[in-house]
């Protein structure tokens, strides 16, 4: 619902210009009118999309629509923060927690709690009606000065509008920024607390452990991908065809071919081929269907 | 060339050639955004081409030399063949997103070219204006924001796939540029200090007595670093990590909808090498010894200028691709948070110790940079020489696990039963592997959404089986 009001905020802004005292130029003028329902659509289709995915991606289009209405009139600075802030900082940590839980968690239809979507269409109502009579009172007395007038009212004659914001911050509206700094920080906190998981000092290995204890297993090389039958991590391996016989394309000419075959003998007379097939489909009713040792095919 | 009347910069406080382009008519924008568009497709198709060669060389091998001279013309020829390839939408992927994913990457990519200073001030058609499409008083910060809308591209691509290497190669994009971005945002700050302006233009006009990165060397390397990270390439390119995720966020996608993600990763490439040009490299301007010669940063000469830096830039980035092997995911935000981050922190707040100094009391520069250089030297030489907290890490490593050992002749253990002689066959009984069916029987597909997913048609025996 916040979402729908922020949306709203510049239009209530725009209904409550004098338009005697300030000029307002026909492409600011189409600009809100395309930007203004862009960024209302946005609000709307965030509540109403069922993927919470989706839901994130309106709330970046309103938040877009937004930095360009700031951009439309004039405060560049103001325009291009919001998109680097909320669009590219908030909205992308929101798509990054959403993205973890799962494309086909869309929201369920059933009721949980009876009478409660009533209830949070009459409250949402009156919070709009609430905040958008308390922002259209605000604004009434308000005179409309323009953009130059109000950059130098504050950063001075002939300043940029950096310079005003920063003015303004750090002077009338100090306390209030170093408040929200704290609050912040206590969040970051509160977060690293939740996640952190304690360790007895020793329990988590370096890299280095990791390497020595790998490299003293006995298999140096991670174990080869499912569907791969590869019994060694030397290249002088070579690969078995189906039959059991040796497919000797499988080897490079430049291993040295003594090696390989002392492989292949070394693995054939430890174990055949055969025999593995055999233990897998004794039904299928291969003659040399007699060996079962090892245990070998699982 | 037409003979080039530079207007001085100088009539505006900055030095931003944003009123000299405000007098551009219609049709010189619009000549302008054509140009730099076709400069950056051109450009990718160079640096595709130039990459190849180069890492070629680097690995002793040709490259690419079979179409056109040089093999200039390969990588039209693969354009032309992605662009005519059948662009396939997985089953489970989303759609809509799907196929707005590389739109998202591409447009932004294209954008923030347009701010990017590639010249001086020349005479075009008759016209005075600058070599430099728009110039914003907030151009850097508009640069962030394009490269902060470019992510999007890249994880909504992965998640939309519907598919787990894609996701998590959205994850890891997502996770790491917004991280890199901070990096590089907080390296730009040291800049803007100095320059006091955001305009990309005024920032290369107010580098005319010494580029930035004499200046500010330690945020010229923070954006080195940060730079590689933002742009995905190796030895940063965990979000496509082709040994861990297959190719990452982009697996699932095909045709010229995979070409819109390529084409946008060289062009963000040439974007933050040009950034980092106009940023730290003096931008247009000639480099020494050309300098000297005053016309060297006049009129189209410029773009000679800009555009060798910029090149200069590319080479490292292949020059990193050849040479560096990826790093591990952790090891590489651990980088970003502990040390990109924190040493910028403590970077801006000496510059502009330092600029305050300078501007409100009567030291002069020299004075300022020995008050607070000593100090700085001092606690750096004191931290180099701290003794070590001996990390247990490096120790214990005989308190190995489990098993018992023997000595080598180094003294190290090794586990007896571990042992192998050379040339050892592992079979099966000792690792425990397990080995695939062999007579490829086509496993019983789950039950999703309460129907039996459709598969081949069993073959006899399987039906015998079952």
């Amino acid at each position: 619902m916040s979402v729908l009001l922020t949306a709203l905020a510049p239009a209530v802004g725009y209904l409550a210009e004098d338009p005697v005292t300030v000029v307002v130029t026909t492409g600011e003028k189409i600009a809100f009118w395309v930007l203004g329902p862009l960024s209302l659509l946005g609000g709307v289709g965030m509540i109403f999309a069922k993927n919470a995915v989706h839901s994130a991606l309106w709330l970046v289009l309103t938040m877009l629509s937004l930095g360009c209405i700031y951009l439309a009139q004039q405060a560049q600075f103001l325009g291009f923060a919001q998109i680097i802030v909320y669009t590219g900082a908030i909205m992308m940590l929101f798509l990054f927690v959403l993205m973890l839980t799962g494309r086909e968690s869309s929201d369920s239809v059933i009721e949980v709690l009876r009478g409660q979507r009533v209830a949070a269409l009459l409250v949402g109502i009156g919070f709009v009606g609430i905040l958008a009579t308390g922002i259209i009172h605000a604004v009434r007395g308000l005179t409309v000065v323009g953009y130059e007038t109000a950059v130098a009212s504050t950063g001075g004659a002939g300043s940029t509008e950096m310079k005003a914001i920063a003015t303004t911050l750090f002077t009338d509206f100090l306390f209030p920024f170093e408040l929200t700094s704290a609050l912040l920080i206590t969040a970051a906190l509160g977060a690293m607390v939740l996640a952190h998981v304690e360790k007895r000092p020793g329990e988590k290995k370096s890299q280095r452990q990791l390497v020595a204890i790998r490299m003293r297993s006995g298999r140096m090389s991670p174990l080869p991908g499912p569907g791969v039958f590869a019994t060694s991590s030397s290249n002088a391996t070579p690969a078995l065809l189906p039959d059991g016989t040796i497919a000797p394309e499988s080897v490079s000419a430049l291993v040295e071919q003594s090696e390989s075959r002392r492989v292949v003998e070394r693995y054939r007379a430890d174990r055949s081929l055969t025999a593995i097939e055999s233990a897998e489909h004794q039904q299928s009713g291969r003659p040399d269907g007699t060996a079962d040792e090892g245990g070998v095919a699982r | 060339m037409p003979p080039t009347e530079p207007v001085p910069p100088a009539a505006q406080p900055t030095g931003s050639v944003a009123t000299l382009l405000a007098g551009d008519p219609v049709w010189l924008m619009l000549i302008k955004a054509v140009v730099v568009f076709a400069l950056l497709l051109l450009l990718t198709l160079f640096a595709i081409w130039f990459e190849r060669k180069v890492v070629g060389r680097m690995q002793h091998r040709p490259g690419p030399n079979w179409n056109g001279p040089f093999g200039l013309l390969q990588s039209i020829a693969d354009a032309l063949k992605l662009m005519f390839k059948e662009g396939m939408i997985p089953a489970r992927a989303d759609k809509f997103v799907f196929i707005a994913a590389p739109l998202m990457i591409a447009i932004p990519a294209f954008l923030t070219f347009t701010l990017i200073p590639m010249g001086g001030p020349v005479r075009m058609f008759g016209h005075d204006t600058a070599l430099q499409m728009t110039d914003l008083p907030v151009g850097a910060l508009a640069i962030l924001a394009f490269a902060s809308i470019g992510v999007y591209g890249i994880v909504l691509g992965g998640w939309s796939s519907g598919s787990t290497y894609p996701l998590l190669g959205g994850l890891r994009a997502a996770a790491q540029m917004i991280s890199y971005e901070i990096a590089m945002g907080l390296s730009f700050v040291a800049v803007f200090l100095y320059a006091g302006t955001l305009s990309t233009s005024a920032i290369v006009y107010q580098q005319e007595s010494g580029w930035y990165i004499w200046l500010l060397p330690v945020s010229f390397v923070i954006y080195c670093v940060s730079m590689v990270g933002e742009v995905n390439r190796a030895p940063f390119d965990m979000a496509e990590a082709e040994g861990e995720l297959v190719a990452g966020f982009n697996t699932e996608y095909t045709s010229m909808r995979f070409g819109l993600f390529f084409l946008a990763e060289y062009i963000n490439m040439i974007n933050v090498s040009a950034v980092a040009t106009t940023l730290f490299l003096g931008g247009w301007r000639a480099p020494w010894p050309f300098s000297l010669w005053d016309g060297a940063n006049t009129g189209y000469w410029t773009l000679l200028w800009f555009f060798a830096k910029v090149l200069i830039f590319m080479f490292v980035f292949v020059w990193l691709r050849g040479t560096l092997p990826r790093i591990r995911y952790d090891q590489f935000m651990k980088v970003g948070w502990k040390v990109l981050v924190p040493v910028s922190l403590v970077w801006i707040l000496l510059v502009a110790t330092a600029r305050v100094l300078n501007r409100s009391t009567d030291l002069s520069t020299r004075e300022v940079m020995l008050w607070m250089g000593i100090p700085v030297a001092v606690l750096l030489i004191a931290l180099l020489l701290w003794p070590d907290k001996k990390k247990p890490d490096d120790e214990d490593l005989d308190e190995y696990p489990d098993g018992d050992y023997t000595v080598d002749e180094h003294g190290h253990p090794i586990p007896v039963d571990d042992r192998l002689p050379a040339g050892t066959a592992i079979g099966q009984t000792t690792t425990g592997y397990p080995v695939p069916p062999l007579n490829l029987k086509v496993p019983v597909p789950p039950i999703r959404n309460g129907a039996r997913v459709s598969t081949i048609a069993p073959s006899p025996t399987e039906q015998g089986d079952t």
